[in-house]
């Protein structure tokens, strides 16, 4: 008779180490103690990203190990010309026996933003992930149904050459502007706000591509290259692309986050898209465009300006340095409104391409306009003159 | 989903690259590597939208998984001899995955090459994933864990305590210094390609065999994304080493990058495995065979081995050392004797070993016995608090141990420990090859080239020094580290959670004050240090004084 060895398998063995099991000091104390909530109570996006990152000013007591060339470590305040309160306060002297306390928490500011968004790995890829499957069963009911068919000719060469070009813009601020920013913020709710406004860019600009691609395919005669001709020579997008290059060479992360989502987005993003994209498409037969273009608007208006208003209404009515962080935004409003505008006003021709004229390209910018306007007054920033001309 | 294929798609958005015609990207940070323009495929061949979906059906295991631990009550089952280092571990690995995203720009502007970015920006994500679903295993075991304590402090413990220090060149080294011996040799080449071995897959296991199945639930998600990684930084290794003049700096990228990881994350995860579980049948693997297998046979010869042939230089002496420190010379021992001397500064609970532990590691690690064994009976002896000391203070045949300055892991293999003057400091290093990261490899010259973006060692990088000449009580106080009656630490030395069991700091006002090792070095005279060094070097093994002429 043969006996099977008996396989060597850890034993399943009755702890009784689950909460509430004793009464013993802190058997109670189920709550990360180390910050603040924003609110009253801790919000389950706060414990997952409140001090992921550290900071020398409170809790790191041994200070930043690694260093740049230039000997600074970390996430140094000074990678933006803004402040928040306590920014000017000397980092804590640490050396022999004077232990490792810092300034209280939050220690300055910085810390008190929140991205309203709540966003963390959870939210970020539910979210992404639905609206992924609604722009491709967009796509795949429309192409059943035949409805590109219904297209004006004109509307095509619309949908290839400048719809198309649109999808440059995203990739480029997706990458070298946001995705960048996330290195440069001081707090992690900063820089995974940032992160995650990349991916929305980066994810739109893909979505136009492959909606590029299925056109390709399903439209005879759709230039699936065309969209390369229209950024790299069409004059009217010579302007946007002049600004977005312009944009990604900005050092400041928060003049490159306010310049983009506060000046270049309503002005330029929101024109091309609501005030053309959405409102020609029906009028030329086309019910799909306007709901690949509607994710991305979604993303930015609900989403991307929400924690970028958050994050500059916190400086603006800082304590502190309120004065100096709203004549910092001023200035960079005197140096980019006028760039944004003059590229606006470049886009013009496009509004006479398609054979169903949306409504008149100077209402368009004036509704960008006043949406602009309202942002700032929100903002406590001025009205630019250029806005009125 | 699309019918598009996967292929077509991923060739399709290739087209959204583009050369800038006005404005070059802002350039933040220097290499001194120089790289060629070359056509370089993306090797993650990743479209976004079949990504979101993949990720969120990964985070829907996950989270289910979660919830099936809460219901079917996990942690009844749970060995808290496990769960106790998982407050060291889960304080320390969020900041790591986070700062791997924030490398992800360091290489942009670096490599010259637009297809990699897209790769890079998907890792800068999946790296946020890890960073937040790691906080939320944390969260969880914290409700649901009989002893929350040490993990509702983490973030605060993890910045002022010296093993989070440790653990944070895990994440430092990403982030700063030369962009490509940061973002690309430090993390994805060594610490994600090799280390992550160990960290996501070996740990796992264990956790696994001591009642924790999350753990293994989110690691290994987390160990999928790290898979795509290893790519991104292939693909960068293969253009740095087209040019030539990058061999020298590979070199030394590589011999730094590799001797940090081996000297912080095997100190760790070695100690997590070894005396971190209860599962001790004779055949389950130990770390030496788990560091066999996965790192010396999967990433040494399977991986590193075959690129000499591109002209990369290998540091085959490093890698045998680090064998040689654990398999030889009880690396990890000396580690887990450490952690557990200096039980008191620590935000965890400690389990003594028992005669169980002791006859697997004999079986495993033979002669061990004779080097640790008496000390863990003395740890076991002094563990709840009898009139005497905490095991530090107590004549157990164990000297502390100074501090090793680059990689701040105590010099505990004591013969090894080398003493050099750097910066008008004297310092004490746990190995040659920590002497030269700090003395040659982070300088703005390296044999005779200039390097001037190569980074720099800064911080209070001795944590004793901050506390020199204070009272214990003092010193955990100011760390933190008390529970809510305000007297009961947090630390303590064994896992008996009645309250009279347990440590205070009452007991620690009783003890001498702490007493920074680099401090009093420095306060030696030249001939007094060279006897100081002389004993040091004749210390050990088990931090045993230096044996009496």
């Amino acid at each position: 008779m043969t006996t099977t060895p008996e396989r060597s398998v850890p034993k399943p063995v009755f702890t009784d180490a689950e909460a509430g099991a004793k009464e013993f000091p802190d058997s109670n104390a189920r709550r990360f103690n180390y910050y603040t909530p924003a609110k009253r109570k801790q919000t389950h996006y706060e414990d997952v990203t409140v001090e992921v990152q550290p900071d020398p000013r409170h809790y790191l007591a041994q200070g930043w190990l690694y260093g740049f060339a230039d000997g600074k470590g970390g996430y140094p305040l000074e990678w933006t010309a803004l402040k928040a309160w306590g920014s000017d306060r000397p980092l804590p002297e640490r050396g022999p026996g004077t232990g490792g306390k810092g300034y209280e928490w939050p220690a300055h500011g910085w810390h008190e933003f929140r991205d309203p968004n709540e966003e963390w790995e959870l939210s970020f890829y539910r979210y992404n992930a639905n609206v992924e499957r609604q722009v491709n069963q967009n796509i795949d009911s429309a192409r059943q149904a035949k409805a590109f068919e219904q297209w004006t000719p004109n509307w095509v060469r619309f949908v290839e050459s400048h719809v198309g070009a649109w999808m440059h813009v995203n990739h480029g601020l997706g990458l070298y502007l946001f995705a960048n920013a996330n290195r440069r913020g001081p707090t992690n709710m900063h820089n995974t706000a940032m992160a995650v406004n990349s991916m929305h860019r980066i994810r739109s600009a893909q979505d136009l591509a492959l909606y590029n691609l299925t056109l390709t395919e399903e439209i005879a005669g759709f230039d699936g290259g065309a969209h390369l001709v229209a950024w790299n020579s069409d004059p009217c997008w010579q302007g946007v692309r002049e600004v977005a290059e312009g944009l990604t060479g900005i050092d400041d992360w928060c003049e490159a986050i306010f310049a983009a989502n506060i000046i270049f987005e309503p002005l330029i993003g929101e024109l091309f898209r609501s005030q053309l994209v959405q409102q020609a498409a029906p009028r030329n037969g086309d019910f799909v465009t306007p709901t690949v273009m509607g994710a991305e608007e979604f993303d930015y208006a609900e989403r991307d300006l929400l924690y970028s208003v958050a994050l500059f209404d916190l400086l603006t009515k800082d304590r502190e340095f309120a004065d100096h962080n709203k004549a910092l935004m001023n200035g960079w409003l005197s140096n980019w409104v006028p760039r944004c505008l003059a590229a606006a006003r470049k886009l013009q021709p496009l509004w006479s391409q398609p054979d169903a004229k949306p409504p008149r390209f100077e209402d368009g910018l004036d509704r960008a306009k006043s949406r602009f306007a309202a942002i700032l007054t929100d903002l406590g920033l001025d009205i630019p003159k250029e806005l009125t001309q | 989903m699309s019918r598009q294929s996967v292929a077509k798609a991923h060739q399709k958005i290739q087209e959204l690259s583009w050369e800038p015609l006005y404005h070059e990207p802002v350039a933040q940070y220097g290499t001194d590597y120089t790289f060629r323009k070359a056509q370089k495929k993306d090797p993650l061949k990743q479209v976004l939208r079949s990504y979101f979906p993949m990720q969120e059906e990964k985070d829907h295991r996950v989270y289910g998984a979660a919830d099936g631990a809460i219901r079917g009550n996990m942690f009844r089952q749970v060995q808290e001899r496990w769960l106790e280092w998982q407050k060291l571990f889960l304080s320390i690995i969020p900041l790591p995955e986070i700062s791997a995203a924030r490398a992800m720009p360091l290489l942009f502007r670096n490599v010259p090459n637009p297809e990699l970015h897209n790769g890079q920006a998907i890792q800068m994500i999946d790296e946020v994933r890890h960073s937040t679903i790691q906080q939320n295993l944390k969260r969880l075991y914290m409700n649901n864990y009989i002893d929350p304590a040490g993990f509702n402090n983490s973030l605060r413990n993890f910045q002022n305590d010296y093993c989070g220090s440790i653990g944070r060149q895990f994440a430092e080294g990403f982030i700063t210094g030369d962009a490509i011996t940061a973002a690309s040799i430090y993390l994805t080449i060594v610490a994600e390609t090799a280390f992550t071995n160990t960290l996501f897959v070996a740990m796992p296991a264990e956790a696994a065999a001591n009642g924790d199945y999350l753990l293994p639930t989110v690691f290994h998600s987390v160990q999928s994304d790290e898979s795509r990684h290893i790519s991104n930084g292939y693909a960068t290794l293969l253009m740095a080493l087209a040019d030539e003049g990058n061999h020298q700096l590979l070199e030394r990228d590589l011999r730094y990058a590799w001797w940090n990881n081996h000297r912080v994350v095997d100190a760790a995860i070695g100690t997590f495995i070894e005396y971190g579980t209860k599962d001790r049948r004779p055949d389950r693997e130990s770390y030496a065979e788990m560091w066999r297998r996965w790192i010396y046979d999967d990433y040494y010869r399977s991986y590193l081995v075959p690129l000499e042939k591109y002209g990369l230089v290998i540091p085959h002496d490093l890698i045998e050392e680090s064998w040689n420190q654990i398999w030889n010379k009880g690396y990890v021992h000396e580690v887990a004797q450490f952690f557990a001397t200096g039980w008191l500064a620590n935000y965890w609970r400690i389990d003594p070993m028992t005669d169980k532990d002791f006859e697997w590691f004999e079986g495993k690690y033979p002669g061990w016995y004779n080097k640790y064994g008496k000390w863990w009976e003395n740890y076991n002896r002094l563990s709840t608090p009898n009139g005497h000391h905490p095991i530090v203070f107590e004549d157990v045949d164990y000297v502390y141990p100074h501090r090793c300055w680059t990689c701040m892991v105590p010099c505990l293999v004591r013969e090894d420990m080398v003493m050099d003057e750097v910066d008008g400091q004297v310092r004490t290093y746990c190995h040659e090859a920590c002497r030269w990261t700090d003395a040659v490899a982070f300088r703005p010259e390296y044999e005779g080239r200039s390097t001037p973006n190569m980074g720099k060692l800064i911080g209070k990088r001795e944590w004793e020094t901050l506390y020199h000449g204070w009272n214990w009580a003092d010193v955990v106080s100011d760390m933190g580290y008390v529970r809510d009656d305000g007297k009961t630490l947090v630390a303590q030395p064994h896992l008996n959670l009645d309250p009279k069991k347990m440590w205070t700091l009452d007991h620690l006002r009783r003890c001498p004050p702490l007493q920074s090792p680099n401090v009093l070095l420095n306060e030696m005279s030249p001939a007094e240090r060279q006897a100081f060094h002389a004993d040091y070097v004749k210390q050990g093994p088990a931090g045993r004084p230096a044996p009496k002429d």
